[in-house]
């Protein structure tokens, strides 16, 4: 009875400090205090769910628990620390999936447990599928962001098929739990019915809604670990997992929101599919003007004779590596006495607030960081906008064009600028596929080339001025 | 239907708290800079490894005899802990980076 008191107490203590650690991570000064005192929860409640576990246990299985976490730690704790930033996004997702394949994993093992009981059954095999899906998804999207799969794959009527499927996953699974079945067959079949599920739900997607289909996962895992509390009447897992979920949709939505699109849009999508067709034909049309090159040494000698610059980072940025360059850049600009600033789109990069993370890896100074709705009246007052791999965020087609995918959403008014020099390894599209009629601005030119190797150019030039 | 009704009134407590929960949940992501989205979602990320909880939980109560469930829950603890310690090592990276600033 004691025991089971103080592990009642460990579950409790580690849910709040779940809810203070979330709360914590939302304003930057306490951020990462609050991930570090969840952390703490969490090895409590790991190590007392061991400890406090009243039953007969041969010691075997401690020997395999142990080496499980063991194992698990080690590699989680390396592949967390070696990626490089630039990689970041994918890895959340990497790890969410995990937990994903864990709560399905779970449900497979006790449905045996449970033959008969529906609401018991029912909770495990709701657990089965949004954990699966969660896997398989969450693998397709880090796939994607990998850039291991390229274009978004469409089945013939995809959507219809993907609301096919899961509705006839849910009618089986509603089956399952009704008819008091023990067939392992039926369990396993919707165990992978869910899978393709994932995959199929993820593939139509475009690689730039991916973080929001990662938040969306990630509150799926929330889910499942949820209704494995449930099962189990534990409480922290009940807690943890409500709390993600809740927290993730939240987020996802917020995440549509910078972005100024729904998430039925996000998930059903024209991006692409209807919208790309469309885009690409009004551009053909209307973006017949020139493209003007410009070479290093111009670039620098208008940046040197500027008085104010504009940086705005994109994923090109980086890919290339280059934010240790962009820093030195601006700092080198800085000690000529020109005014430098960076604009950071809400969305730039690959995840809201990845541009951030990158810069200040660099240890950029934080009031250098200017967001979007700040920067956008002072285009007018700048001279040079440097616009480093960075696309659809400047595309003002999103304020001109109603028929582009990307209308409405919010942009950095960069256009307004009295000079844009881009860096883009190529002409070809930004992860939109859409094209963008800056690059045919008058006011722009193109510096091609590998964004890095750019900016030292720059700096070297600059350096000799 | 009746199973239901048990079931809802067996388990009042656990709704109660999913209730709660779900408000608490809206509640703290209200107003969070864009800038701190990606952390954020990378933290709750970790939390949600809690289901590790449950892959011990189906271990430490496995039949000794059942090699197939033994072998499933060994997979479970290990993806679990993957997402608990890369997830808070991964949030903990992200917002190093945030600090140094001077």
């Amino acid at each position: 009875m004691k025991y089971i008191f103080s592990l009642q107490f460990i579950y409790l203590i580690a849910s709040m400090t779940y809810i203070l650690g979330l709360k914590m991570l939302g304003k930057p000064e306490t951020a990462r205090k609050g991930n570090l005192i969840a952390a703490a929860g969490m090895t409590m409640a790991i190590l007392g769910t061991i400890f406090f576990y009243q039953g007969e246990v041969p010691s075997f299985i401690y020997i395999l628990i142990a080496t499980a976490i063991v194992i698990g730690t080690i590699l989680g704790w390396m592949i967390a620390k070696k990626v490089a930033m630039t990689k970041m996004p994918e890895l959340v997702s990497l790890f969410n999936g995990m937990g994903g394949a864990s709560a399905a994993l779970i449900g497979l093992i006790e449905f045996e447990h449970y033959t008969g009981k529906t609401m018991s059954i029912a909770t495990i095999v709701a657990g089965i599928i949004i954990g699966s899906i969660s896997f398989s998804g969450s693998m397709i999207a880090w796939a994607k962001l990998n850039g291991t799969l390229k274009k978004p794959l469409r089945l013939p009527k995809y959507n219809i098929l993907n609301n096919l499927i899961i509705i006839v996953l849910i009618l089986f699974a509603t089956f399952i739990a009704w008819s008091g079945t023990d067939s392992q067959l039926f369990l396993y079949v919707l165990f992978f019915g869910a899978l393709a599920y994932g995959v199929l739900f993820v593939l139509p997607i475009g690689g730039a809604d991916m973080p929001v289909v990662i938040s969306l996962l990630n509150s799926f895992t929330g889910l499942a670990a949820a209704l494995g509390g449930f099962l189990y009447g534990n409480m922290v897992m009940l807690t943890g997992g409500i709390l993600v979920g809740s927290a993730g949709t939240i987020l996802t939505f917020a995440m549509c929101d910078a972005m100024n699109r729904s998430l039925v849009n996000v998930i059903f999508g024209s991006f692409g599919s209807s919208g790309d067709v469309s885009a690409s034909d009004g551009a053909s049309e209307t973006m017949k003007g020139s493209i003007k090159k410009t070479t290093v040494s111009d670039a620098a000698i208008l940046m040197n004779y500027s008085q104010r610059i504009i940086i705005v980072p994109g994923y090109g940025l980086a890919v290339a590596q280059a934010q240790h360059a962009i820093h030195e850049l601006e700092q080198l600009l800085a000690s000529k006495g020109i005014e430098v600033k960076y604009a950071i789109h809400p969305v730039a990069g690959r995840m809201p607030g990845h541009m951030n993370v990158l810069l200040a890896e660099t240890n950029v100074d934080y009031d250098k960081l200017a967001e979007m709705e700040d920067v956008n009246p002072e285009f007018k007052n700048t001279d040079v906008v440097f616009v480093v791999g960075a696309n659809d965020v400047v595309n003002p087609a999103a304020h001109t064009n109603p028929s582009s995918p990307i209308f409405g959403m919010p942009i950095l008014e960069v256009e307004n600028a009295k000079n844009i020099i881009i860096n883009k390894r190529s002409m070809n599209p930004g992860y939109a596929g859409i094209e963008n009629e800056l690059f045919y601005n008058q006011k722009t030119s193109m510096l091609f080339g590998d964004a890095k190797s750019v900016i030292q150019s720059l700096i070297s030039e600059l350096k000799g001025m | 239907m009746t199973q239901l009704i048990e079931f809802i009134s067996d388990n009042i407590q656990m709704i109660y708290i999913v209730v709660l929960m779900i408000f608490v949940g809206v509640e703290i992501i209200g107003h969070v800079p864009a800038v701190l989205h990606t952390p954020l979602m990378s933290g709750a990320n970790a939390i949600h490894g809690v289901v590790i909880i449950g892959a011990i939980l189906v271990l430490l109560g496995v039949n000794p005899e059942n090699y197939l469930g033994q072998a499933l829950g060994f997979v479970a603890v290990l993806l679990g802990t993957l997402n608990v310690v890369g997830g808070f090592v991964v949030t903990d990276r992200m917002l190093e980076m945030f600090k140094k600033k001077k």
